[in-house]
């Protein structure tokens, strides 16, 4: 992409996708060893590493989405609220109407698909700014959220609550607690849903002409259309994965949860933009990673669980350090391709 | 929207063409449906509140008086707009520092103070200062570093209320003296809101800043083309940034009013979702969200028709956490009709119809 001439700096000599991938993968690790060095306890235990996976399979999941749509240059910042509508819709039908699991999934990709539908339209067919689009989904979703019902509430469904409590046991990864007793290591099942995930988009956006579609409309839309590339179906195929993505990521909070309210996920969709722009995915389209997200998720809860276990475990911290990670990483993107292009033009 | 106007424009043309002409047709509508609804919601009593002095009370003063926050707001968004192509997404977390700022210094960081520790006038210029510098940094995030406004002004978005929770050790300090809340309610003897007069000073000056400076014309410059108002001797970093301080500052205001209507602050639910009603009174008010021209009075106007339809809606017995999923259809549709794709295609539709008017007329 850069190999334009002689003087080659480091800036110039990868591509930006590789290069902002090993920033992010690169920071994780030494987050995380640092972590381990000094403040060890639950940081040394395998099973605090499948926590967190626990912990953000959903986010995992719309994250991937978030990046699908960033890449093709738009935005979604509905996410948050699909997922809230999702968990309470599903709730109100597992427990009010007796309904199934099966049948709750089904609401779950339905409520995906339709958000897709009508969002994508908006912004690939009728040209509308997706950041408006979305943050009127967002604030349409939280709305309908409490049409559909007002209180938080617990779901008490036995074939729910059995899936719920679902493990998933690593071999070989337990440890043995003060008493002595083998605690197995697991995970839930929600992060085997996120990993497949994670490993079908790589795939897709690696290998397949919709995929690298993607990348072609979110880098130069006009280069694009000359290369005979349908930029409009593009755009809403993107709106489209990412919204039915939140809609299973929505399924898996609800999984992990097990409960409906309004106030579930509250900035989520800021936690998968930040998580995606820490991976390496730029706003201004063309160039991301869905590994890149998978570590800027693993990042972002990490230095979570680090702020909170080093004793600032008051609320306000958590957002405070998400929106100082996201600066930082938004200021080293805007460098680093300050420093390409000058690199192109010398 | 009146670039192809032509000289034998009918004057019907020319009022649809009018930028005012979406707000007022929407206040109409919103009229006619209170006024079928229930008749008496254009009534204004003069009563006493519970101090014993006089005021006037009914939904329009409710209207004038609620929406004063957001006129307030829509002028610096408006700016913001029209200068950066983008909206500011902060703006409700940004109150929210402001206002925690403000009381930090009233109440002189003790939640229960039996006397004010500073005057009010030192905590309101504290209180602009702190906005003007969360307004510097959305502004120098976005001029600068040349990152999407709606994203730059995410960050603060998330950590601004933790900020301003962080400001006040997450305690809620009241404010001892009763002539801090004049500013949210009545001043002694006046029976008109207080908040009507801010506004109509903000109005007031940014009318005489528009027409003295040539702030409004560089705005739409830098918004239309960047790079030529560059090759013409104008600034774009500083107009940006200027334009996101100016916000900073009205955001100050707004949280004088917020804070004061309460005499204390709430954290979480301070001017929630104020950022979606701030955007949608620009978009009501014509005013294109990529940037470029604009017009001050019918983002206003636009401003007081937001709170019309809030004002409306509750009226209708709407619970108020459902009520942005009604303003987000609101705001759908009028994106919508907005959509040059939309526009080109009902002018195309205008056209076959035109002929035949024209027989007629």
């Amino acid at each position: 992409m850069s190999n334009s001439n002689e003087k080659k700096s480091i800036f110039g000599r990868m591509n930006d996708t590789s290069l902002l991938l090993t920033i992010t993968v690169v920071i994780f690790f030494l987050m995380y060893i640092g972590a381990i060095v000094f403040q060890g306890g639950a940081f040394t235990k395998p099973q605090m590493f499948f926590n967190i996976l626990n912990a953000n399979a959903a986010l995992i999941i719309t994250a991937c989405g978030m990046s699908v749509v960033m890449i093709s240059g738009g935005i979604d910042i509905s996410v948050g609220g699909v997922v809230a509508l999702v968990s309470m819709c599903c709730a109100v039908y597992l427990d009010y109407h007796d309904g199934s699991i099966i049948g709750s999934i089904l609401i779950a990709l339905g409520i995906g698909v339709l958000y897709g539908l009508v969002q994508g339209f908006l912004v690939a067919y009728l040209d509308i700014q997706p950041f408006i689009v979305s943050l009127a989904g967002m604030f349409f979703a939280r709305g309908m959220t409490t049409i559909v019902n007002t209180a938080p509430f617990n779901v008490a469904d036995e074939e729910f609550t059995a899936l719920k409590l679902t493990r998933i046991i690593i071999p070989g990864m337990g440890t043995t607690n003060k008493k002595g007793i083998y605690v197995p290591a697991y995970v839930e099942i929600g992060v085997i849903v996120a990993l497949i995930v994670v490993a079908v988009l790589f795939i897709v956006l690696r290998w397949t002409k919709l995929g690298r579609s993607f990348y072609a409309v979110g880098g130069n839309k006009q280069s694009a259309l000359m290369l005979g590339i349908n930029v409009k179906r593009t755009k809403f195929l993107s709106h489209m994965l990412c919204s039915v993505l939140a809609g299973i990521g929505g399924y898996v909070y609800f999984l992990h949860v097990g409960s409906g309210s309004a106030s579930h996920a509250m900035g989520m969709e800021m936690n998968a933009i930040a998580s995606s722009i820490i991976g390496g995915t730029m706003l201004t389209g063309g160039v991301g990673n869905i590994i890149g997200t998978l570590f800027g998720v693993l990042s972002l809860s990490t230095i979570q669980n680090i702020v909170s276990s080093a004793g600032l475990d008051q609320a306000w911290w958590t957002g405070i350090t998400i929106a100082a990670m996201l600066c930082i990483f938004l200021l080293i993107q805007s460098v680093v391709m300050a420093q390409k292009k000058k690199a192109l033009k010398a | 929207m009146s670039k192809t106007a032509n000289k034998d424009e009918s004057f019907f043309k020319k009022l649809v063409g009018n930028q005012l002409f979406i707000p007022i047709l929407a206040i109409l509508l919103l009229a006619v449906i209170n006024l079928i609804n229930d008749p008496g919601f254009f009534k204004i009593t003069l009563g006493t509140n519970n101090a014993g002095n006089p005021v006037l009370s009914g939904y329009l003063i409710t209207i004038l008086d609620y929406g004063s926050e957001l006129g307030i707001l829509a002028i610096g968004m408006t700016l913001v707009t029209a200068a950066s192509g983008g909206q500011d997404i902060s703006v409700g977390a940004t109150i929210a520092i402001a206002g925690s700022a403000m009381l930090r210094v009233l109440c002189g960081g003790t939640s229960r103070p039996t006397e004010l520790a500073a005057p009010i006038i030192v905590a309101f210029l504290v209180a602009c200062v702190v906005g003007m510098i969360c307004g510097a940094f959305n502004g120098m995030l976005v001029a600068v570093f040349k990152i999407q406004p709606m994203i730059a002004t995410l960050i603060l978005f998330t950590a601004g209320r933790s900020i301003a929770a962080w400001i006040n050790n997450n305690e809620l300090p009241i404010v001892p003296d009763p002539k801090f809340a004049y500013f949210g309610s009545f001043i002694p003897g006046i029976p008109i809101p207080t908040t009507v007069f801010i506004v109509a000073a903000c109005i007031v000056v940014i009318a005489l800043v528009l027409k003295f400076t040539n702030l409004g014309l560089y705005t739409q410059a830098v918004g239309i083309n960047e790079g030529a108002s560059r090759l013409n001797g104008i600034n774009p970093t500083f107009i940006k940034f200027l334009s996101f301080v100016i916000l900073g500052l009205c955001v100050a205001v707004a949280a004088l009013i917020k804070v004061s209507r309460l005499s204390t602050i709430n954290y979480s639910v301070i001017a929630k979702d104020i950022e979606m009603d701030a955007i949608l009174a620009v978009a009501l008010g014509g005013n294109a969200l990529s940037g470029g021209k604009f017009n001050m009075w019918a983002s206003i106007l636009g401003a007081y028709v937001i709170q019309f339809l809030t004002t409306t809606l509750y009226k209708f017995n709407v619970q108020s956490d459902a009520l942005a999923a009604y303003k987000a259809i609101v705001v759908i549709v009028l994106v919508v009709f907005s959509a040059p794709t939309v526009r080109d295609y009902m002018k195309q539709l205008a056209k076959k119809v035109a002929p035949a008017k024209k027989e007629v007329a």
